[in-house]
């Protein structure tokens, strides 16, 4: 055992998909031209009145009930001071005083072992501009585009309850998933829709007792974050085996060198003298609008496993994993829904379509094979039109090309033969060619039998029916 | 009266990136300890009864709909900025790099 372990908590900086910004009717989309999607409100004029966004707020209180916070009677809005050219107020409207929602959970699942990470609190907050650096060497300016400036943010806030960098993977992607079945996010991480910061502190292994936390910021994928996780905890072990302190700071973390940067701590006077916006009035979240947002909250994943069983018959292991991601979840309902049966759309999933997505390292939106063309293969072998064989070189063709798999089966000539006239024209060479795997047949040889199966199925070359091979061999051979 | 020292008249300087001369941080010191003497006068009312209040009025829920508005065209909302270049703003460079 090593003799510091990490005690690790996360602050999750979520973009909402709203329409518009937080406080003002800018459009939220992402990757248009520098400075089109700004107003004199989140330009940050003298004299402007900012209005929230109703969606904003609501999307937060789903995030909040999703994450079994208690949601908080009155909110209100407060200004984080700080300077900055990305923020063109010189304050962050954000939540000090009275977070949203407050004192939740969720449940991660860790290799099979379930563990419950509590949740600080869920908050909103407006979003900075992007800072962009010339790329003339040397230059001594930068350059600000503040379309992303005033994108509403929910901002999820854990206890430091995670100990491993496979806990701190499986709380990110229980987030991602979660954000994703509750629709409040589209997550991309290469947009910068989901950002993570980590603190870090050491303790003596087993000890109770916390060390000094670090916080590490600027994480833009789950990959950077576990990068950041394994470097900062050597680089504290580092110290603290030299006899050295660990001071309490922010960092940064630099991609280029793979390790984290102290920031000038003048730069970061943590001094933020919060203070309530008095542009922004109380917002009063009656029980009668939670109870709304709750009613009209999208199928959680606990749910949809549990819908999976009943409506599909499935068994608790397929439903857990094809509700793991909802993206996978839609792809099945999809499939299930093209053609009636459920076990084996769902063993398809489970074998090819995921270890596909798995291998390639995509979504199910971009596998070229769609729901509706796994389902046609499913048929198929139901149908008795081609043969499980068959089906998964079908299954391999369609999934590189995205070809349609009836036009495959079509266009290959790979239709099973059920014709049992031609069947026996295969059976019959067969058994004339191979004398000595007859005789051992005839002597009770069962694995032989098989062999000779074997041989019919590659005379007809995968396609006749394998019942019927079968069926017909044994007729000949009593 | 207040004592304020000379070291958090600097970092409230410092945090409202102002420059100070040594004479002017010595007159804020003595500025800022009037001004929070003169608010400091409110503590002698009894306000334990009253419930804190972010603003003077009772006002609640002022959201606005979902839908987007034009927003400013590059050139406008450019304009009043002292520099710019690829139609964006030009500031001076952050020492730190973000
Ligand atoms: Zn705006």
């Amino acid at each position: 055992m090593p003799r510091y372990e990490p005690v690790i908590g996360f602050e999750v900086h979520v973009e909402l998909c709203t329409n518009t910004k937080i406080f003002c009717g800018c459009s939220t989309r992402f990757g248009a031209p520098p400075n089109t999607q700004v107003c004199p409100v989140c330009l940050g004029m003298p004299g402007v009145l900012p209005v929230v966004n109703r969606k904003a707020v609501e999307f937060a209180i789903r995030t909040a009930i999703a994450l079994n916070c208690g949601i908080t009677k009155y909110t209100t809005f407060d200004r984080k001071n700080y300077y900055y050219p990305d923020l063109p107020k010189n304050y962050q409207i954000s939540q000090n005083y009275a977070s949203l929602g407050t004192s939740g959970w969720v449940d991660i699942d860790v290799n099979g072992t379930v563990k419950r990470v509590r949740i600080n609190n869920v908050h909103l907050e407006e979003d900075a501009g992007k800072l962009l650096h010339p790329e003339i060497p040397g230059a001594n300016y930068s350059l600000v585009d503040l379309n992303r400036a005033g994108t509403p943010l929910v901002e999820i806030v854990s206890e430091p309850d995670l100990g491993t960098a496979d806990e701190a993977l499986a709380y990110m992607n229980t987030l991602k998933n979660l954000l994703e079945y509750i629709e409040v996010s589209d997550c991309k991480m290469q947009e910068g829709r989901l950002r993570f910061e980590v603190n870090i502190s050491l303790r003596e292994s087993g000890a109770a007792k916390l060390g000094t936390k670090v916080e590490i910021k600027n994480l833009n994928s789950m990959k950077t974050a576990l990068k950041c996780i394994g470097h900062e905890t050597r680089r504290q072990t580092a110290l603290l085996e030299r006899g050295e302190k660990v001071f309490q700071e922010t960092r940064l973390w630099d991609e280029a060198a793979s390790v984290t940067r102290a920031m000038r701590s003048k730069e970061v006077a943590h001094d933020y003298r919060y203070f309530p916006d008095p542009d922004l009035v109380e917002i009063h979240i009656t029980d009668e609008w939670q109870e709304q947002v709750r009613a009209h909250l999208p199928e959680l994943p606990d749910a949809k496993r549990q819908r999976f069983i009943a409506e599909y018959d499935l068994p608790e292991y397929d439903a857990r994993l094809l509700t793991a991601s909802k993206t996978v979840a839609t792809y099945y309902e999809r499939a299930a829904a093209a053609h009636n049966n459920p076990k084996a759309i769902s063993n398809w999933m489970m074998t090819e379509v995921l270890r596909e997505l798995r291998e390639r390292d995509i979504e199910p939106d971009d596998f070229p094979l769609k729901p509706e063309g796994l389902a046609a293969i499913v048929e198929m072998i139901d149908d008795a039109r081609i043969s499980g064989k068959i089906a998964k070189d079908v299954f391999a063709k369609a999934a590189q090309s995205g070809r349609d798999p009836g036009e495959i089966v079509n266009a290959e000539g790979l239709l099973q033969v059920t014709d049992t006239g031609e069947i026996e024209k295969w059976v019959d060479e067969a058994i004339a060619e191979n004398p000595d795997m007859v005789a051992k047949v005839k002597a009770g040889q069962t694995k032989t039998f098989q062999a000779l199966v074997g041989q019919i199925m590659k005379k007809s070359r995968g396609k006749a029916n394998p019942a019927l091979v079968n069926e017909l061999l044994k007729s000949r051979i009593p | 009266m207040n004592g304020i020292s000379p070291e958090l008249v600097r970092h409230v300087a410092l945090l409202s990136r102002l420059e100070l001369s040594e004479g002017e941080t010595c007159r804020f010191g003595d500025d800022l300890a009037n001004i929070l003497d003169y608010v400091a006068k409110l503590n002698e009312l009894d306000t334990s009864s009253i419930p804190p209040t972010s603003h003077s009025f009772k006002m609640s829920n002022v959201f606005r709909e979902d839908v987007v508005q034009p927003s400013l065209t590059n050139p406008e909302a450019l304009a009043n900025a002292p520099d710019a270049e690829n139609d964006c703003f030009k500031v001076p460079a952050v020492i730190q790099e973000l």
